[in-house]
Order: structure tokens, then sequence, then C-alpha cells
């Protein structure tokens, strides 16, 4: 009789359940896996390195671009580490729209997750209707930021611009008459913020229409209970945070246990799982959702009532307005001095950390009082999740390995960084 | 636990979902019919560059060089000279549209409003060299669209 061997196979990096460019080696025993290997790196796009040869604004934008499905939670990161340094204070105003945006990031990265996450299961209409939801937040983007995903919003000091008081709206067609487009534009007809608050209305019905769909479905039920259970105390050593770590029971969430900006202030709930399964880190993410609809309305209510400044009036780190620059001879003299060399910041260490939508999402920004970060370092959640997938998936089946990536929410972009 | 029996055995939950999934059949469909209509965009919005010019028909830029040193990505390149009426203009206005990441920087800087990010997203390119944009270029692309590029600026610039 001939000895049976295990064998090695390859998933990725081209493959639609691998989220992007996952390459994985793995050692199978039949349909079982014994060993995973994950091989990083081919979405490597060396922005830390980069970040010190680009004065500091400059890098705002490549903050974007790092987990590309929650772009302003990431530039929050990199803007609060230089306001540490700088110490300048952000305005309530603006403190307001970016606890907004972090939020609409939020839902706008769970969508993304349940969309992708239900696909790879094999559950098709859930995509389909997270996206008509994500299409209004990416609106919400576009209305604020000029961008549809890479935003470049923040800024150190506050946000760029103010919310519009008016939304873009439909026209009419061929295809669509008066009154459809009337009815298209019936969220459209007041400002931004008016658009947000209709759209929280409706959102959580949305949410309950996805559940409906998956959360006592037997089959969804069969590929998540059970599988890529991670015990709380194994989650905490493997750095684990965001909804990995609440999915394991362990109550741990920075809006809550450092809280930034006006997270204070802010009446939410953290939802905590007890097993530790895919299924559970599924609950976790989806009640997540509606706690972050519950701050956008907060938000929404706040900063209808209070005008103000967003950004701070400290012309040595942000320009002036325009209408100053073009009649005024200092306020130009700033503005060229930004726009050209840029702000010098006190030499130092600090870390700045977040609550993204995948866990703790960190920068550590070390100044040498240049108008460049000396050392640019990012703490990546994906990164620590990824490197645990050995030790959740050993023993599974290989369709399991699928559903412990969709629960992870792996993003290429901050991995690889 | 006999509902629960009843429930499991005529497959309850999988058909609650068919009929959400059915009900969606007789709804009103959200699609929007790309090319005829199109999805509405912010004055915001940032897309393909343009070099504007003023009323009188003269180029507004003035070859001062904040967007080259602002660009993040190194996608603009100018070269400038004096003209014969002894005004400072550039010779030379490349934008390499491979390169540019859609920032906007530029327009924040442009303290004379010339380069700007249109709301136009539908262009294409028909060989490599056509990716870098010239002067001239530019200020066609802000020639054509001078009233909706203004019409934009003047919405937005309460805001900036």
């Amino acid at each position: 009789m001939s000895e049976i061997h295990n064998y090695t196979m390859n998933f990725g990096p081209q493959h639609p359940a691998a989220h992007g460019v996952l390459r994985l080696v793995m050692e199978m025993d039949g349909e079982v896996v014994e060993r995973i290997d994950p091989h990083i790196g081919l979405l490597h796009r060396a922005t830390e390195k980069l970040a010190e040869s680009k004065p500091y604004n400059h890098n705002i934008g490549y903050m974007d671009r790092l987990d590309y499905v929650s772009m302003m939670c990431n530039e929050h990161a990199y803007v609060m580490a230089i306001e540490k340094l700088l110490g300048v204070t952000v305005p309530k105003r603006a403190r307001y729209i970016r606890v907004l945006f972090d939020e609409i990031t939020r839902i706008l990265n769970h969508l993304m997750w349940i969309g992708a996450h239900a696909l790879d299961i094999g559950a098709m209409s859930v995509f389909l209707y997270a996206f008509r939801e994500r299409e209004d937040l990416m609106d919400c983007y576009e209305a604020a930021s000029g961008a549809r995903m890479h935003a470049t919003y923040y800024r150190p000091g506050g946000v760029y611009r103010d919310l519009p008081d008016s939304m873009p709206q439909y026209e009419s067609s061929r295809w669509h008459g008066e009154g459809d487009t009337r009815e298209r534009n019936q969220d459209r007809s007041g400002s931004l913020l008016d658009f947000i608050w209709a759209f929280s209305e409706r959102f959580p019905g949305c949410v309950d229409d996805y559940e409906t769909l998956l959360t006592d479905n037997r089959i969804w039920k069969q590929r998540t209970v059970g599988i890529g259970v991670v015990e709380p105390s194994r989650a905490l050593k493997l750095g684990f945070t965001g909804p990995m770590l609440r999915g394991s029971g362990v109550e741990w969430d920075l809006r809550k246990k450092q809280p930034y900006e006006v997270y204070d202030q802010m009446d939410f709930d953290i939802p905590v799982g007890t097993e530790g399964d895919c299924y559970d880190r599924y609950l976790v993410r989806v009640e997540e959702m509606r706690q972050s609809n519950r701050i956008v309305r907060q938000c929404v209510k706040w900063l209808q009532a209070n005008a103000g400044p967003v950004i701070v009036e400290n012309y040595k780190v942000v320009p002036p307005r325009r209408e100053a620059m073009k009649q005024d001879m200092e306020s130009l003299i700033h503005h060229f001095k930004l726009f050209t060399e840029g702000y010098a910041v006190p030499a130092g260490e600090v870390y700045a950390a977040v609550e993204a939508p995948k866990g703790e999402f960190g920068v550590y920004l070390i100044s040498d009082n240049a108008n460049k970060p000396y050392r640019l370092k990012i703490r990546a959640p994906g990164f620590a999740h990824l490197a645990a997938l050995n030790e959740m998936a050993r023993g599974h089946m290989l369709a399991d390995v699928v559903a412990i990536i969709g629960s992870q929410d792996i993003v290429f972009g901050e991995v690889d960084r | 636990m006999f509902i629960r029996f009843i429930k499991t055995y005529f497959l309850w939950e999988l058909l609650r979902g068919l009929a959400l999934t059915g009900s969606r059949l007789f709804r009103r469909k959200f699609t929007v019919q790309y090319p005829d209509e199109k999805t509405p965009k912010s004055p915001r919005f940032r897309g393909l560059h343009a070099l504007r010019r003023y009323p009188n028909g003269e180029e507004r830029c003035i070859a001062c060089k904040l967007c080259e040193a602002v660009c993040p990505a190194v996608a603009i390149t100018i070269e400038s000279e004096e003209r014969e009426d002894s005004t400072r203009r550039t010779t030379r206005y490349d934008v390499d549209l491979f390169k540019c990441v859609y920032c906007g920087f530029c327009e924040e800087a442009c303290p004379v409003d010339s380069i700007v990010l249109t709301d136009i997203h539908e262009f294409h390119f028909e060989g490599r060299e056509g990716t870098v944009i010239d002067k001239a270029g530019l200020l066609a692309i802000g020639d054509r669209y001078e009233s909706s590029i203004a019409a934009a600026r003047e919405r937005d610039a309460p805001y900036r």
C-alpha cells in the first residue's frame, strides 16, 4: 500500500474570494486544511516610505488608499497624529463632522463586507441590496469632498469645507419623466444633512432586509456557526481589534475606552459576541451598522442646530480663506508658504489611533521639526487578523477558509500598505 | 418546540428570504439608464483637469508653480518664460493623467483659479501618448466647458 502524503495547494492571488491579492499556500490533508501560509506584499506601495519624502498635507490623499473601503477613518488617524504634535484644537463643528463621516464610513465598510462575505459563501442578493445603500453614502462623500471614494477631506485642524446646503439632483430623461424625477429627488431637495437624515430613517429597515436574508438562513448558519472560533484570551494575544475581538466576547472599543473627538457625548452601545465564530462576528458587524446609524442621527441633529467654523484659524497650519487670500497680502504670503513648504511640526513622537471599521487603525509619527515626517508607522488592524488565519483555519475544510477570510474583513490596501 | 419543528420542516426562513427578493420584482426599479441619464454630480466633483481663461480671453495661469509644488503625485510639469508684453506665462503645462490622484490640491493652491478639476469623468485615451495633456489641450477643455466650470465654482465659493 502506498503512503498517503499531504499535498500543497495554491490559493490566489487572482481568486475572487481572496478579497484582493491574497495568496495562500495551503497544506491539505484531503479536503482538511493542515497549515496555511499567507503570502502578502502583492499590493505593497511603500506608503510609509513615501510619506517621509512629502510634506505633511500631501500624505492625506495616500491615507485614503490604505484601507480603500474605509477611507476617511484612515485620514482621521493620520490627521489626529499631526494635531497632537502641533497642539491645535479642532473646532467643535469639525469634530462632529468627523464623527459623522467616520460612522458613515463604518456603514460603508460594513455594507461592502456583508455583500462580499455573503457572495463568497453563495448568497448573491445581499450584495445587490448592500450596494444600493452604498450608493447613497457615496453620494454623501461626493457632496462633502468631491470624490466618491478617495476623499482627501480631513485636514490637520478640521475639515476642508463645510457641508453643502444643497444636494445635486437627478434630471428627467426619456426613461424617467417629471413625476419619477420628482420622486427620485425627494430626499435631495434639502441640504446634505437632510439627505443623510432621510437615509438614516430608512437604513434600519434595510438592515432588517439583510438580516431576513441571512441571520436565520440555514445555509448561512451551516457555513458560519462554529467556523474559525477564537477564544477571548487568544484573541487578545493575537492582537485582534474591532469586530474580530468583540466577536470573541471582549468588550473593547476605542470609541468608548479612549474617546476621541466627540464620541464621549454620543449615545451608543458596543455589540459583543459570545462564541467567537464567524456567525458571531457577522452579528456584531450587523449590530454595529445599527449603532453607527444611531450616532449618525445624533451628529446630524447637532450639526443642523449649531453652525460655526470647521477648521482652525491658525494660518501657520491652515491656509486662509480664498477671499482673504485674494485681497490681503499677508494672507497671500501664508497661502504661498503653506502650499510650497507646508508647516513644520515640532519634534516629538506620537501615536494616534481611531476605531476604524476593521479595528484599531493607528499612526505612529516621529517628527524632527521638519515639514515632512521623519518616520511614519501605520498600525493596520487587518495585518494582525490575517496573521491569525493559520490558527483559525487549521482543521477546517477548504471551503471554510473562504468564510474565515470573509469574516476577517481583509483589505489588502492596509495589510500591504 | 412544535412551531420550531414546523418552521424548520417547511423551510420558513428560506421562504421569507424568497418573499423579500420576490417582492422586489414588483417594486419600482432604481436603475439609472446610464448613457441616456446620469447620476447627479456635486459641484465639488473632482474629474478631468482644465485650465481657465479670463472673460477677456487672457489665460489665467501666471506660472507661479504652486500646483506643481503641491502636487503629491508630481503629475504637473511647468516651464515658464517672460512673454513679449513682459508678463510671466507658461510655455509648457503638462498634466500626466496616469500619475494624477485627483486629490484636488492643485485647485486649492491656485491663487488665480486657473487649474480646476471639472466634473468630466468620462474620458478615454487612444494611445499611450494621450495620457499627458499639454497646455493647449487643457485650455481647450477649459474653453469648451467654461460655463459649467464657472457655475460649479460659483456654487461652491461660500464654502472655500
